[in-house]
């Protein structure tokens, strides 16, 4: 055959080649994690230089001959230790974990009644509600906080943290029953008839059921009403005044500043431990965090 | 020229040698089936061809020329996948026009081509649908006409039949070989039915575990298996393994099944067998040559009779089940000579159809 | 079949209670509201609107949140695209910790984030500044200056927001079938190729929701803007949020603030209708 001449005239060339492009994927490679490098120093930038300061004395963050990216001067907690002892710090983050809790409590509670409802039952005017829930989580606090302060201050909860209670669920409430009316559509219908059969009724169904099976979508319905919740601005912004009822973001942007004097040291101190909460549970919960986010979009 | 060779071709992954030195050669035209198990390589090799996979080592050559590191759209090859793999934002016509327009042709020799195609697999009512908007078959077709299309030096073919139910599958088998004998291109297709196999392709090639077991015509395949694995993966229902021994007494040699049965070997084989006496091997029969005792049989030694275990009616033939020494049997028989499940009936082998095999190398002896 | 619709009414009750009061109501409320007068005892019409619309600082505050909304969305979408590619392209054990690392920015509280940019902005301290004298060049005042206080609010936002549209990018990256991109390449498609025909095309509807729903986030974004910069310097850096809160909360004219947060509601319904037209035809594509 006349391959086989040819077979034997080319063998040589092709171990040269075939070294050439594994090479250029190589390239490829290493220039993905270059530009993937770059950015993530641009993303951590603000983290890293807020831990930086949070670590260094009055003194050297005063100071401004040394170079502000390292800590100079040997680590202290002394800033740590001044938020939490001698401001209202502590205050702020209770209320913070309070407001928290109950909103994420509330938060489930309406979400996954209403989403199982939603989701698996069909009633007249079901899917209007639907696209009405949709809606209403694509309008802004920034919309509704002029007119919330007159009705907020007309049930008297005007600079308290219950009232923050009150309406933070307008926030975590329409996207958590999405992100979960598209968790119980995607449980299959045969696991309601196998239940009808062994005779459960609605509310057991939900309960041992639909709730176990839907807990990845819980969790991270969860994650999100906690993470909107713990960094809501606005509201607290409008409504809330004295320090004791004030929550972390407002808090300490606002609240740790003594006299005119801007303590940085002690401002990052607190905004990073004001950040941990969400920071961690990201940590440990990266996958749901995420699920969440996407649920959105890719469930239609 | 589009012939397709291989040479010493190895595949690893991490660790795992999935395609171990196989070599092939394919001549122009030829329709190739790599047919074998989940596993055995088959979709790895045909891969290494497209240019999807890397080689690991040996070379592949299409139409005599090298192309271990030519991309996929250098080797001037076409391929029809098991998902259909059509763009789904697109339509029929654009779907099999992207690869031409990609090229540069002009738009009357891809309107030319396309209608073309699409009259030789009927589809040219379809030109402007999307590809949710059709069956499955017609997504088949629609996948082998972008292929054709192109003009490709070879066709490359991986499981394109396994999404499909059964009865379309047959008629698509069809559609296949008209295809193949209009439009003459060199064809790999890949597939682990083996029925698929025998009725599309020129020569076969069996593979298992990464290495090839047995390469030839259909008939040889059949007739001519090499290895037990062949001889068991070829033919459905498979043929049956029978421990055996292999006796010679005054008369000639015999094979001895099971305590009460003892088949004669046929004088044509007795030359080939006669160094083996009585050593203990394994007896192929297939099904199909195990059937009712007829008439124009020739020996009567070849009868014998055998306790039904299970029956299957299948309309034109009955599927007997039984059992020897221990190890089921299968016999094919005239549906009117069957008796019933548990009961006797006497059955004739066609010993020059049988097969023996080494019990440590698998090889057909 | 009743007493199930029935039941069915009452689990969505709470929801329903909730967004009815707290959220119809007071967006309606907010109509009424800014047609009255600032110690809201005289309905006053549209009196409130002419008055803003009279004001240039309120054309600045118009123009500022636009560019601000638009060019934000831009590199936050561009940023999204691209590195969702970088780490699509990476062998798939090493992905999961770059998503990890580049979706810090989202996760930490945006009031917290702006605290700590401002301190890099600082006028005296800036960290930033120290590199550029040190490099020799000039020191850039990030928040005295107006068009660099408005660089900076934007930079925050893009910052902030990119991680977004890096996940729901990856996501949609991730469910094209790699069996197109191979078909493509054996059709002879080059990488660019591919991108255009087969992955924008399957990518379409996602760009075009998660862009929707950014610029409606961005557009009435709050926070950056009030923490670093309070609206300044000479209000050139205010967006309809911190200028409805100014006039509304700190000025006390509850009404004038009403008025000034109804004018983002044209917009804001305009790209809440693609949206919804966006999600039901992704719906029907997948199912």
């Amino acid at each position: 055959m006349s391959t086989a001449a040819a077979v034997a005239a080319r063998a040589p060339q092709s171990r040269g080649v075939r070294a050439s492009l594994s090479r250029n994927r190589r390239w490829a490679l290493i220039t993905s994690y270059v530009f993937l490098v770059i950015f993530a120093i641009f993303f951590l930038i603000p983290p890293y230089y807020m831990v930086v300061t949070a670590l260094k004395s009055d003194a050297e963050v005063a100071h401004m001959a040394t170079n502000p990216w390292i800590v100079a001067d040997g680590f202290t907690l002394d800033q740590f230790k001044i938020l939490l002892t001698q401001t209202d710090f502590l205050i702020f983050f209770k209320n913070t974990i309070i407001v928290t809790v109950s909103v994420v409590a509330i938060t489930m509670v309406v979400s996954v009644l209403a989403a199982f409802s939603l989701g698996r039952m069909k009633f007249w005017g079901s899917s209007i509600l639907a696209t009405g829930i949709f809606l209403t989580y694509l309008v802004p606090d920034t919309l509704l906080f002029i007119p919330l302060f007159q009705i907020v201050k007309a049930v008297g909860l005007l600079n308290s943290y219950w009232g923050m209670i009150l309406v933070y669920p307008t926030l975590t409430v329409p996207f958590c029953t999405w992100i979960m009316i598209g968790y119980f559509q995607s449980i299959p219908k045969e696991l309601d008839e196998a239940a009808l059969i062994d005779g459960a009724g609605h509310m057991q169904m939900l309960t041992k059921i639909f709730i176990p099976v839907a807990l990845p979508g819980i969790i991270a319905a969860m994650i999100f009403a906690f993470t909107v919740s713990w960094a809501a601005f606005v509201y607290p912004m409008a409504f809330l005044y004295s320090a004791d009822q004030q929550v972390l973001t407002v808090g300490t942007v606002t609240s740790l500043i003594r006299g005119d004097v801007y303590k940085w040291g002690m401002l990052m101190a607190g905004a990073l431990v004001a950040a941990a909460p969400p920071l961690v549970i990201y940590a440990f919960l990266m996958d749901y965090y995420i699920a969440g986010l996407t649920a959105g979009a890719t469930k239609g | 020229m589009a012939e397709v060779s291989l040479r010493n071709v190895v595949k690893r992954f991490d660790d795992v040698d999935v395609v171990r030195n196989i070599s092939l050669d394919i001549p122009d035209n030829e329709f190739v089936v790599l047919v074998g198990p989940s596993g055995c390589g088959k979709s790895t090799t045909l891969r290494m061809i497209a240019g999807l996979e890397e080689i690991t080592a040996g070379d592949i050559y299409i139409g005599g020329e090298v192309v271990n590191d030519l991309p996929p759209k250098d080797r001037d090859i076409a391929m029809v996948f098991q998902n259909y793999a059509l763009y789904p934002h697109m339509s029929v016509f654009e779907n099999m026009s992207f690869g031409l327009k990609l090229r540069k042709f002009p738009k009357e020799e891809i309107r030319k081509r396309v209608d073309h195609a699409a009259r030789i697999l009927d589809i040219t009512e379809l030109l402007d649908r999307k590809p949710k908007a059709l069956s499955g078959g017609q997504r088949q077709r629609v996948a082998m006409g972008r292929a054709i299309v192109r003009n490709p030096k070879v066709f490359l073919f991986d499981e394109p039949l396994s999404n499909l139910d059964a009865k379309l599958r047959v008629q698509m088998r069809t559609e296949i070989k008209r295809v193949h004998q209009m439009v003459k291109t060199t064809t790999v297709y890949v597939t682990h039915d083996q029925v698929e196999a025998m009725t599309l392709a020129d020569r076969v090639v069996v593979m298992n575990g990464g290495v090839i077991e047995q390469i030839a015509t259909p008939q040889d395949l059949y007739h001519h298996p090499k290895t037990r694995f062949v001889a068991g993966f070829i033919g459905s229902p498979a043929m049956n393994f029978l421990r055996c021994r292999l006796e010679q007494n005054g008369s000639g040699l015999r094979v001895r099944l099971s305590d009460a049965i003892s088949l004669p070997v046929p004088a044509s084989q007795s030359a080939r067998f006669q160094a083996l006496a009585g050593k203990e091997l394994i007896f192929g029969l297939r099904p199909e040559h195990i059937t009712e005792p007829r008439r124009n049989d020739r020996d009567k030694q070849c009868e014998f009779a055998a306790t039904l275990d299970v029956v299957e009616p299948m309309g034109m033939e009955t599927m007997v089940y039984f059992t020897v020494d221990g190890q089921e049997v299968c016999g094919r028989v005239d549906p009117d000579s069957a008796t019933g499940p548990g009961e006797a009936m006497g059955l004739y082998a066609d010993m020059d159809r049988m097969h023996l095999i080494d019990p440590q190398s698998g090889a057909v002896l | 079949m009743r007493r199930r619709s029935t039941i069915a009414f009452l689990m969505c009750l709470p929801l329903i209670v909730i967004i009815t009061s707290l959220v119809l109501y007071p967006a309606c409320y907010s109509i009424y509201l800014s047609m009255l007068n600032k110690s809201q005892t005289r309905f006053i019409g549209l009196g409130n609107f002419s008055f803003l619309l009279s004001r240039d600082v309120f054309w600045m505050v118009m123009e500022q949140t636009a560019i601000f909304a638009l060019s934000a969305v831009f590199f936050k979408a561009m940023i999204g695209l691209i590195t969702a590619h970088l780490i699509n392209n990476l062998p798939v054990k090493g992905q999961r910790k770059w998503r990890g690392m580049l979706l810090v920015p989202w996760v930490i509280p945006l009031a917290l984030s702006s605290l700590g940019w401002w301190w890099l902005f600082d006028p005296t301290h800036s960290a930033f500044n120290y590199i550029l004298s040190s490099l020799g060049f000039e020191e850039v005042p990030w928040l005295s200056s107006p068009y660099w206080a408005r660089f900076s609010v934007i930079l925050v936002n893009v910052w902030y927001g990119a991680p977004f549209f890096l996940i729901m990018y990856l996501a949609a990256l991730k469910s094209v079938p790699e069996q197109l991109y191979e078909a493509a390449s054996i059709d002879g498609a080059s990488a660019w190729q591919k991108f255009v025909h087969i992955t924008l095309p399957m990518m379409r509807n996602i760009i075009a929701i998660t862009v929707l729903f950014s610029l409606i986030v961005t557009f009435a974004n709050f926070d950056i803007v009030q923490i670093m910069t309070a609206g300044g310097p000479r209000n050139m850096t205010h967006v309809f949020a911190t200028y409805s809160f100014m006039l509304g909360i700190r000025s006390g004219d509850l009404p004038l603030g009403a008025a000034t947060s109804l004018f983002m509601f044209p917009i804001l319904a305009f790209a809440a209708i693609f949206i919804l037209r966006g999600v039901r035809k992704r719906g029907r594509e997948i199912g």
